[in-house]
């Protein structure tokens, strides 16, 4: 099983399960943990069998593109090939570079003599000579009937499997073949090898060769003397870095990350307003750079951003330099490998990256949210390209901001927030909460403009060396966002408009106010996150808030 | 070869003419649409003087908030009520 210190979390997001529980396969080597389920009591490893796997239900017999849709948008359509029936009685599937496969040689020879058996190889036609073996060269018998490891022993009659088990085990092939004693001076058990058919090398060509693909997406052909990444360029359909092509292999691929059907529908995405399903959020993934483990996420951050309450239509349209930024959090972060440490706001992590990235390509390309033409900013901030960050809620001294916002402890999140590029706050002599507190508050008086108030909400991505002097102090989220908007109140002849010779401030009705907070209740969010080293923390400066413009809007992350 | 997959919504756009510019405003109503934004007003209050100035018929409306598309019934009314329409786009 697992090593000790493997959370079901972290197992989850690295090898992401279908819709049956059974982990995807990714690694061909580690059956027993992976692949098979340990019988209770039994000691045995017994394929988990499920009368209908995702990868059926999309690619199996019965599934396939309406023929309207294949005239509507002129795909060369040929026959997939079908599920080859299974010949009655035993049927064993085995790989000369199995060991475990060579070692039962001898067994099938016994099993040879006694049932009608059938050994299908994978890789050398000539193993074993003895019984004869039937080829599977192209793994078709392998695709189509789930063989995840061998050997595998199947059991059939009419064509349809009865049982099967997996890896050499004494006990179980009595059972499964009916013949006793089997392999003597073998050992009673020993697990298997992983099947070809689920190779990583091999799994993504053979989805497309064997599936019957249900993805609805229009197929575009790149001509041979095109190159793939200036013709992604002139449709426009880049972010101005070059962009992953979306082939349908990459696309299946990346679509294993989640349990979703390719058709659900993940949101309605502005400007254009269609529909858009976990297909195409997939082919934006596949795009941005994402792993199909980030698929899930970027699924998550496309429904919080497009609703009205984000009002990613908005952000587009306004002349602000805003953009939507990901705050991340729960295991699943650490699980995909995002940062949350040094460097977190910055470069060099995939995850960050593409995850971000792969929601503004879902605007661009889907929802035809382009700059010059429904994005009207006047200068645009470079986190519009993606920014997506980790919190280290593992660490923080005070939570994270998606329990905040009513998520559950352990819950994977995002919040998506209307904000500019970050922008520092230094104070590398405050050891005191006092001071810090006064100190940050002073700084934050300039989020969009000292004299305007209430209209922008703001994130503090506080850093290590800042948190920590709040912390010993005893103060918690509460507390600190207490604390520093304690001075962050200023009576409104300090910020009306004149006020100071400056023309910009807040209205002449608020002249006579006693004192005006800088931000709403909720407006000013604490995050946590960055290096070890630093007393620095970064503000997020936001767009206009509430039902006018834009809120905060967190999501539990679905699988 | 290698074959992709769109990433776009693949939707057909039905372009619908414009009407005809009028060659006169008499007889027609002009909708005067604020999004307010600030100083909108300022524009508005000072194109529906001229406007009427000429004898035009002036209706004014307003939407809910700037950041967002005017609704669909706001901008259904303006259309069953105006010939013309005038947006102040920005402060």
């Amino acid at each position: 099983m697992a090593g000790s210190g493997t959370t079901d979390a972290m197992k989850r997001h690295r090898h992401p399960r279908r819709a049956d529980g059974m982990v995807l396969t990714r690694f061909p080597d580690d059956v027993n943990t992976r692949h098979t389920r340990r019988r209770p009591n039994k000691g045995t490893f017994v394929k988990f069998v499920t009368p209908c796997s995702p990868r059926r239900e999309r690619n199996g017999p019965g599934a396939g593109c309406t023929v309207a849709h294949q005239e509507l948008y002129g795909r060369s359509v040929t026959e997939a090939p079908t599920a080859p029936l299974l010949p009655d009685g035993i049927v064993v599937v085995v790989k000369r570079e199995c060991e475990t496969c060579q070692m039962v040689v001898p067994v099938l020879r016994e099993l040879a003599a006694g049932v009608e058996l059938h050994v299908y190889t994978q890789d050398d036609p000539g193993f074993p000579d003895d019984p004869t073996a039937i080829p599977d060269s192209d793994l078709a018998v392998s695709w189509f009937h789930d063989i995840e490891t061998v050997p595998t022993v199947i059991r059939a009659t009419g064509g349809a499997e009865v049982e099967r088990t997996v890896g050499w085990s004494r006990e179980a092939w009595e059972s499964i073949t009916g013949v006793s004693g089997l392999g003597d001076g073998l050992p009673p058990m020993r697990p298997g090898c992983g099947s070809m058919s689920v190779d990583p090398d091999l799994v993504d060509e053979l989805r497309v060769r064997f599936g019957r693909s249900t993805l609805s997406s229009r197929r575009i052909e790149v001509a041979s003397a095109e190159d793939e990444f200036e013709m992604m360029f002139a449709r426009g359909w880049t972010d101005g870095l070059p962009v992953v092509p979306p082939t349908e292999a990459r696309v299946m691929a990346m679509l294993e990350g989640t349990n979703r059907a390719p058709s659900d529908i993940v949101a309605t995405i502005p400007p254009d307003l269609d529909d858009i399903s976990v297909e195409k959020v997939a082919v934006s993934a596949v795009m941005a750079g994402c792993k199909p483990e980030y698929l899930p996420w970027v699924l998550t951050a496309v429904e919080a951003a497009c609703n009205d309450d984000f009002n990613m239509h908005g952000l587009l349209a306004t002349t602000m330099p805003v953009g939507p930024v990901l705050v991340c959090s729960g295991p699943g972060t650490r699980s995909i490998g995002m940062n949350s440490g040094g460097n977190a706001l910055g470069q060099g992590n995939r995850a960050n990256l593409t995850i971000g990235r792969a929601l503004q390509l879902v605007v661009r390309n889907f929802g035809g949210g382009r700059p010059g033409e429904v994005d009207r900013a006047a200068h645009g901030n470079p986190g519009k390209l993606s920014f997506c960050f980790a919190e280290a809620d593992d660490t923080s001294p005070y939570g994270r901001l998606a329990e905040e916002h009513g998520i559950e402890p352990g819950t994977d999140a995002i919040t998506v927030f209307a904000g500019e590029g970050p922008q520092g706050f230094v104070d590398q002599l405050s050891r005191e909460p006092e001071s810090l507190a006064a100190s940050l508050a002073m700084r934050l008086q300039a989020v969009q403009h000292p004299k305007l108030v209430m209209m922008f909400d703001a994130i503090v991505v506080m850093g290590p060396e800042h948190a920590r002097v709040f912390a010993d102090a005893g103060w918690d989220r509460e507390r600190i966002v207490a604390e520093v908007s304690s001075h962050l109140s200023r009576p409104g002849t300090e910020l009306v408009r004149g006020a100071h010779g400056i023309a910009e401030g807040v209205p002449e009705a608020f002249a006579d106010a006693e004192a005006l907070p800088k931000f709403r209740p909720g407006g000013l969010m604490l995050t946590y996150a960055g290096g070890g080293a630093g007393l620095f923390s970064q503000i997020i400066a936001g767009w206009v808030n509430g039902d006018t413009g834009s809120k905060p809007v967190t999501r539990a992350v679905q699988y | 070869m290698t074959m992709i997959l769109d990433p776009t919504s693949e939707r057909n756009v039905v372009e619908r003419e414009r009407l005809a510019r009028p060659s006169s405003l008499d007889g027609l109503t002009v909708g005067l649409l604020d999004i307010s934004k600030p100083r909108g007003d300022i524009f508005l209050n000072r194109i529906e003087e001229r406007l009427t100035g000429v004898g035009a018929k002036v209706k004014r409306y307003s939407k809910p908030t700037f950041t967002k598309p005017a609704p669909v019934d706001l901008r259904h009314q303006i259309a069953t009520e105006c010939q013309v329409v005038i947006e102040a786009l920005a402060d």
